[in-house]
């Protein structure tokens, strides 16, 4: 099996990986990278647990080859928070955002693009960005509560 | 600071309702408070099963039946363990105790399925091996090469016809299709008053027939479990269970290890909702890192999660109401049938808690019921979020409204007329307490702008109850129907061999006693300190643990707690 070389930004630090031929992203970040932020949830793009940013753009890394992220920026939960929680982070949890907390980590990449590119959006701007996102608890409602709050302003918790 | 839902009407407390028999000393109820584990949540840091990096880590995979009922001519492992990768086939000889039931546990049921099936396929995808590979891909790519030579046989999918006459049975334990409870009835009966009598003399009778489909718990993590060897001896697991120590018992008793040998870490569960308590990888995983000495993990993917992962199984219930003109329902004659698919896993006590519900909150002075758990060529069943109840309760709620339009009534007049009032006498027989569905009635019409008659509006849940409603009728109709004779209850503990077995595997077990425990002092409550706290008697002194005297029987469910107390 020729392994192949992958070079990436991953939350800002530089790492460097070999990859299998076939390997997804989402494979890479977890036992290459040791990133166990984003989950497997179906593998097949559907239920957007393993959504991480490459480039600032959300993706589904099941859905991602490995070696195409060669080059590239990715951010994924965590590289999220410093110091203290990012606003996002806190709305969640102001909220009751995460009832098993398995399908966050890929609500919270999501609201970060969607913030990225538009910072003051609309409830349906927000059911729309997370409209790639599955939360089995029936979340919904808190999910796009927090995400709002931090658009406009009232996230301080 | 934080919003808080119940002050923004999500939830409105109506503290007006008894209030008399509440204090309102709660420190927490009312108050919004922040879950513990939330901070690991939104940090993606939570420790799920899969979150746990192992070197070397193994892939189990499962060979499973294309077929709904095969039995099985040959397995053949050879191509398989010959696919790259591949590190040990397991196949059911593998397994030390290769039959459980879920319930044995409780000494409920009879051991059923196998962990690996070596003779016959029950449901499309039972396993039959498992491959063990140095990828995932890898064991992907073996599962598909173990050759089965399948010898397909009649299958039933229908619980109806499960248990017509001639149907193909399912499993032979149970010829009839049906649960056997207590070695004693293929279904679990009640019976209160009569009435075939009450029919006769109703104004209406009033039939329906009503079912649901399976339903997928669909957790976003799928079931699995890791194992590894430790270093003293152990195996460490962490799994996705939502029955910790049903896993770790199921565990020791398949592998037929001692559970001191068996690490076992869970709790952090990514979403279960009743799919993730049938210990189906544990033992898997642990025997897959017992063979090979290396880590390995089991894990199901979306696909077998949705075909093979136990859903809430399907149930068709006929119901037939006897009931008089101004409303009153007289009699309620229920015939229930749960889908427990091709094993009993935990349907046999979703049964029993269907039964323990009936009639519904209502005060009917004559009911009857005979309700079968079945078993069908479909995917066994398992817990679902009140499993047992939604279904019942589904068909009973319809047939609620289906009575109120046969008799002209408003369906929420109907239900506050019917209602369970304080001191009504159960269908099993318990005295009703606290009830409060009229009140709930009365909350909703008002919210939902419903006019309700003044005698529905006057109505409370602690008027008019006991009296003649409070007693069990004089006259009860008993029937031997679906009485099943010299059938063995399969019970561990009437297994003299197995008494035997148990004591001898376990010597520690009569080692010196260990010091009784201390009496716990409770701590008093500055609110209760006034009044003179009774006397603590000294604890007995506890007897040396040892094999001990056989147990008089099994222990039983009662019908409506769970357990029969001991």
């Amino acid at each position: 099996m020729v392994m192949k070389p992958v070079a990436l930004t991953l939350n800002g630090s530089f790492r460097a990986a070999f990859t299998a031929p076939g390997q997804n992203l989402l494979d890479l970040l977890r036992r290459g990278l040791g990133d166990l932020t984003p989950k497997y949830g179906c593998g097949q793009g559907g239920c957007g647990a393993c959504t991480v940013l490459v480039d600032g753009e959300p993706h589904l890394a099941c859905l991602v080859l490995a070696e195409a992220v060669d080059g590239r920026n990715v951010e994924t939960v965590a590289g999220m928070s410093g110091a203290t929680p990012h606003p996002l982070q806190e709305a969640f949890m102001a909220h009751f955002a995460a009832q098993c907390g398995y399908c966050t980590p890929g609500f919270l990449m999501a609201a970060k693009a969607l913030l990225a590119r538009n910072p003051r959006p609309t409830r349906e701007d927000v059911v729309e960005a997370i409209s790639g996102n599955l939360c089995r608890c029936t979340g919904y409602e808190p999910i796009i509560e927090a995400i709002l709050s931090v658009a406009h302003g009232s996230a301080r918790a | 600071m934080r919003t808080d839902s119940m002050s923004n009407g999500m939830i409105e407390f109506r503290k007006e309702l008894f209030a008399d028999e509440r204090d309102d000393t709660l420190n927490e109820i009312g108050k919004p408070t922040r879950r513990q584990d939330i901070l690991g949540h939104v940090t993606g840091r939570s420790p799920f099963y899969d979150d746990h990096l192992f070197h070397g880590l193994l892939h189990m995979r499962c060979a499973r039946s294309p077929h709904h009922a095969a039995r099985i001519r040959r397995i053949d492992t050879t191509e398989a363990e010959l696919s790259p990768g591949v590190v040990r086939v397991l196949t059911g000889r593998d397994v030390p105790l290769n039959l459980n039931t879920l319930l044995s546990l409780l000494d409920f049921g009879i051991d059923d399925e196998p962990v690996l099936s070596t003779d016959r396929v029950r449901y499309r995808g039972e396993p039959v091996a498992a491959v063990i590979a140095e990828s995932e891909a890898a064991a992907r790519e073996a599962a598909a090469k173990v050759r089965v030579e399948w010898e397909v046989l009649p299958h039933v999918l229908d619980v109806e016809e499960a248990i017509r006459p001639g149907a193909p049975v399912v499993l032979e334990i149970y010829p009839g299709n049906r649960f056997v409870y207590h070695g004693r009835y293929d279904h679990q009966k009640l019976r209160f008053g009569d009435v075939e009598a009450a029919f006769r003399t109703a104004d209406h009778i009033i039939e329906g027939r009503y079912q649901i489909s399976p339903i997928e718990q669909a957790p976003i993590e799928t079931c699995g479990a890791i194992a590894a060897p430790e270093t003293n001896d152990r195996y460490v697991c962490y799994t996705s269970t939502q029955a910790l120590f049903f896993s770790l018992a199921t565990t020791s008793k398949l592998l037929r290890l001692p559970s001191s040998r068996l690490h076992f870490i869970g709790g952090t569960v990514g979403g279960g909702f009743g799919g993730k308590v049938d210990s189906v990888h544990e033992p898997l995983a642990v025997l897959g890192a017992m063979l090979t000495g290396r880590p390995v993990k089991f894990m199901w993917d979306r696909e077998e999660e949705m075909q093979v992962g136990g859903p809430r199984g399907a149930e068709r219930w006929y119901i037939k109401d006897g009931v008089m003109r101004d409303g009153r329902i007289v009699a309620r004659k229920f015939t229930g049938y749960f889908d427990s698919g091709a094993y009993t896993r935990l349907t046999s006590y979703a049964v029993i808690k269907a039964v323990g519900h009936l009639p519904g909150p209502y005060t009917i002075p004559n009911v009857h019921a005979d309700v079968y758990c079945v078993f069908t060529n479909r995917t066994p069943a398992t817990a679902m979020r009140g499993f047992g109840i939604t279904g019942v309760d589904f068909a009973i709620e319809a047939h609620m409204d289906k009575v109120a339009e046969a008799v002209g009534m408003n369906p929420i007049d109907l239900r506050i007329l019917n209602a369970y009032r304080d001191g009504d006498m159960k269908a099993h027989r318990r005295v009703a307490k606290n009830c409060a569905l009229i009140e709930c009635c009365q909350v909703v019409a008002e919210k939902a702008g419903v006019q309700l008659t003044s005698a529905s509006r006057a109505a409370s849940s602690r008027q008019g109850g006991g009296g003649e409603r409070g007693r069990i009728p004089a006259h009860t109709a008993l029937d031997q129907v679906g009485r099943v004779e010299g059938f063995d209850t399969g019970s561990y503990a009437r297994k003299p061999a197995r008494q035997a077995q148990a004591t001898a595997a376990r010597p520690a077990a009569a080692a010196p006693a260990p010091a009784p425990p201390q009496p716990r002092v409770p701590r008093l409550e500055p609110s209760r300190a006034a009044s003179a706290a009774p006397p603590i008697p000294p604890a007995p002194a506890q007897p040396a643990q040892t094999g001990g005297p056989a147990r008089s029987g099994p222990i039983r469910f009662s019908s409506i707690s769970g357990f029969r107390r001991r």
